[in-house]
């Protein structure tokens, strides 16, 4: 039985997050769930060496498929699924990544199990722990379907490499019918830090007055090859695009060290940002919520403490 | 345009939630609900190009009997009509729910179909795309800019690292981010057409799902907040923690 981990890349290259998932399922076979672990992939030109490093024991590359498209690739791979006798099938949380989860899932009616951050074999069966209710309550859920699909929340289940060798197989799709595929894709900014990815946020709240009170933020991010986050109330005045919101109608982050600049700390946004392994705060005013769960907090004006830790590191 | 527009209650997101005495459900008892978030961005964007091409709006939501005071809300924004898919309580499994969607929505010939990116309860984001798939259209989810013309949608989203543009030919499900729009207010006048307004509530049977809760649990706490000082002589002090004690520097 299978374990397939539907492989998220550009142009080839892998995700960091699918090679997390490669290492989730590994770990699966090895507690005696499923007994292969199988990297699905969309086109060809992946890195087996890579793939196979991180726990793949297979790669499989539907070679005819091209640009992005949910309906297309989640037909071709629901088509490889039938092939493979399944027990699981794993994807990394990310937008592409649920999205094509859930319609593979539903084209072999199944069901999904989104934004894992716990795994666990009981009894035979696959054991889920996830986070509801932006994270105020976590669940442990079993999946008693012949097949488990599961997303799993990116940074939560570290990479693993040195875990051998991998053969690869090329398959065709055969004939697809695409419907939504992908026409234009504008990477971000270079060498911008994606919010999801990175291992140090700075965010600012509207503390910072306006646009041009992110500078200080900027500096310091920079300094500390840190992303650039923010609070709703930044976002709605216009301040910050809406990709740089952190809370529950924004991004979930897991960074190692989240530093909260004149944020006031609602509960919505301490729904995106309080699993931080450290959370620093910067504020005026002493009374603020952040404070209570603050690992290190400085009662002061982001704009004297923000360019005098810019420039003390 | 035949507009549908999937929507769903969800508790207040200032709620504290509270554990039921068996372990493994939420305490639902006094718990205040409102319009999951990310579902008035679609009604709002229902709303707006049902006003530019003309059309209807019809709200759809799979829930417990008393999901219609959430969902007159949704009409007080201004959606023609609505419906109610009771199947007695709120349901947890994401395809349970699409199956009900999907069955009821073979039978509307619906232009287009509008979700949420995510019902901020159980944080499947997963409802719109397993949708989608038992009606045989597409799906893209997590759109943040919407335009129609001819038949076709042009939509944009953003995902890790990059902006997405897609063309899709109608019918589809789009699920909605925020950013998509600023969903208005609804107005007194509203608020009063709302209790007017047809809503059918439809008895439906979920399936069985293959999801067993085995347990609920509070996240472990935080520990204490700590002020370490005040303004720019914290800093040392600061740099000196992060350095030796939390080792991220
Ligand atoms: C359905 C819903 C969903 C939401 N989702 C989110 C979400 O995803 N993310 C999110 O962030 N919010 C969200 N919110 C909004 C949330 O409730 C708060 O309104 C918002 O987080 C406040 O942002 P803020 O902390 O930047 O602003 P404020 O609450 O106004 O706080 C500003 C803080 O800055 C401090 N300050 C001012 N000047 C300075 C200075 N010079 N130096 C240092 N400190 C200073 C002040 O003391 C204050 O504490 C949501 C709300 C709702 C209803
Ligand atoms: N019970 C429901 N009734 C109607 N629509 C729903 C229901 N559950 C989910 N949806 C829709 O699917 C979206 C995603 O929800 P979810 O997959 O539960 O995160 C929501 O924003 C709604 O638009």
């Amino acid at each position: 039985m299978s374990l397939i981990v539907l492989i998220e890349s550009v142009d080839g290259a892998v995700a960091t997050a699918s090679l997390e998932s490669l290492g989730a399922a590994r770990e699966l076979v090895s507690q005696g769930f499923g007994s292969e672990v199988v990297a699905l992939c969309a086109g060809g030109g992946h890195d087996a060496a890579l793939l196979g490093d991180h726990g793949a024991q297979r790669v499989l590359e539907v070679e005819d498929l091209g640009a992005y498209s949910a309906d297309g690739y989640a037909e071709a791979f629901a088509k490889v699924l039938g092939m493979q006798e399944a027990r699981g099938v794993f994807a990394a949380a990310t937008v592409r990544g649920r999205e094509l989860l859930a319609r593979v899932a539903s084209l072999l009616d199944l069901s999904v199990y989104s934004e894992a951050v716990g795994l666990e074999v009981e009894d035979g069966s696959l054991v889920v722990t996830r986070p509801l209710f932006a994270g105020k309550v976590i669940t442990r859920v079993r999946c008693n379907a012949p097949v488990a699909c599961v997303s799993l929340r990116p940074k939560v289940f570290a990479p693993k490499s040195g875990q051998g060798e991998a053969s690869r197989e090329g398959l065709s799709a055969g004939t697809l019918e695409m419907k939504a595929v992908v026409q234009e894709i504008l990477a971000t900014a270079a060498g911008k830090i994606e919010l999801t990815e990175a291992d140090i946020i700075v965010s600012g709240g509207r503390g910072t007055g306006g646009p041009e009170g992110f500078a200080p933020i900027e500096a310091l991010a920079e300094k500390l090859g840190a992303a650039v986050g923010a609070s709703r109330a930044v976002v709605d005045s216009g301040w910050r695009p809406h990709s740089d919101q952190v809370g529950q109608t924004g991004k979930v982050v897991n960074p190692t060290l989240y530093i909260a600049c004149g944020i006031s700390g609602a509960i919505q946004h301490l729904a995106g940002m309080k699993n931080s392994r450290y959370i620093v705060a910067i504020n005026k005013d002493p009374e603020a919520p952040i404070f209570k769960v603050a690992d290190y907090g400085i009662v002061g004006d982001l704009f004297e403490v923000c360019p005098a830790l810019t420039a003390a590191l | 345009m035949n507009i549908f527009v999937c929507m769903k209650r969800v508790p207040d997101t200032e709620s504290q939630i509270q554990l039921a005495a068996d372990g493994r459900s939420v305490d639902t008892a006094g718990l205040n609900y409102i319009i999951n978030p990310y579902d008035e961005y679609a009604i709002e964007a229902a709303l707006q190009l049902a006003e530019k091409e003309g059309g209807e709006v019809t709200l759809l939501t799979v829930g417990a009997s008393d999901s219609d005071k959430t969902i007159r809300k949704g009409l007080a924004m201004g959606a023609q009509k609505a419906v109610l898919l009771d199947s007695g309580e709120d349901l947890a499994d994401p395809a349970q729910v699409a199956v009900l969607l999907a069955d009821y929505l073979k039978e509307q010939s619906a232009d287009l179909v509008l979700c949420g990116k995510q019902g901020v309860d159980y944080d499947h984001a997963a409802t719109g795309g397993m949708l989608a798939a038992r009606l045989g259209i597409p799906c893209v989810s997590a759109i943040a800019s919407l335009e129609v013309a001819e038949g076709k949608a042009k939509v944009q989203r953003d995902v890790e690292g990059a902006s997405e543009r897609f063309e899709v030919a109608l019918p589809a499900v789009l699920t909605c981010d925020k950013g998509l729009n600023e969903p208005r207010y609804a107005s007194l006048k509203g608020i009063m057409q709302a209790k007017k307004k047809p809503l059918e509530k439809v008895s439906v049977t979920p399936a069985d799902s293959a999801r067993q809760t085995e347990g609920m649990a509070y996240p472990p706490a935080r520990p204490a907040g700590r002020v370490i000082g005040e303004g720019t002589d914290a800093v040392p002090e600061l740099l000196r923690l992060l350095k030796e004690e939390a080792k991220v520097l």
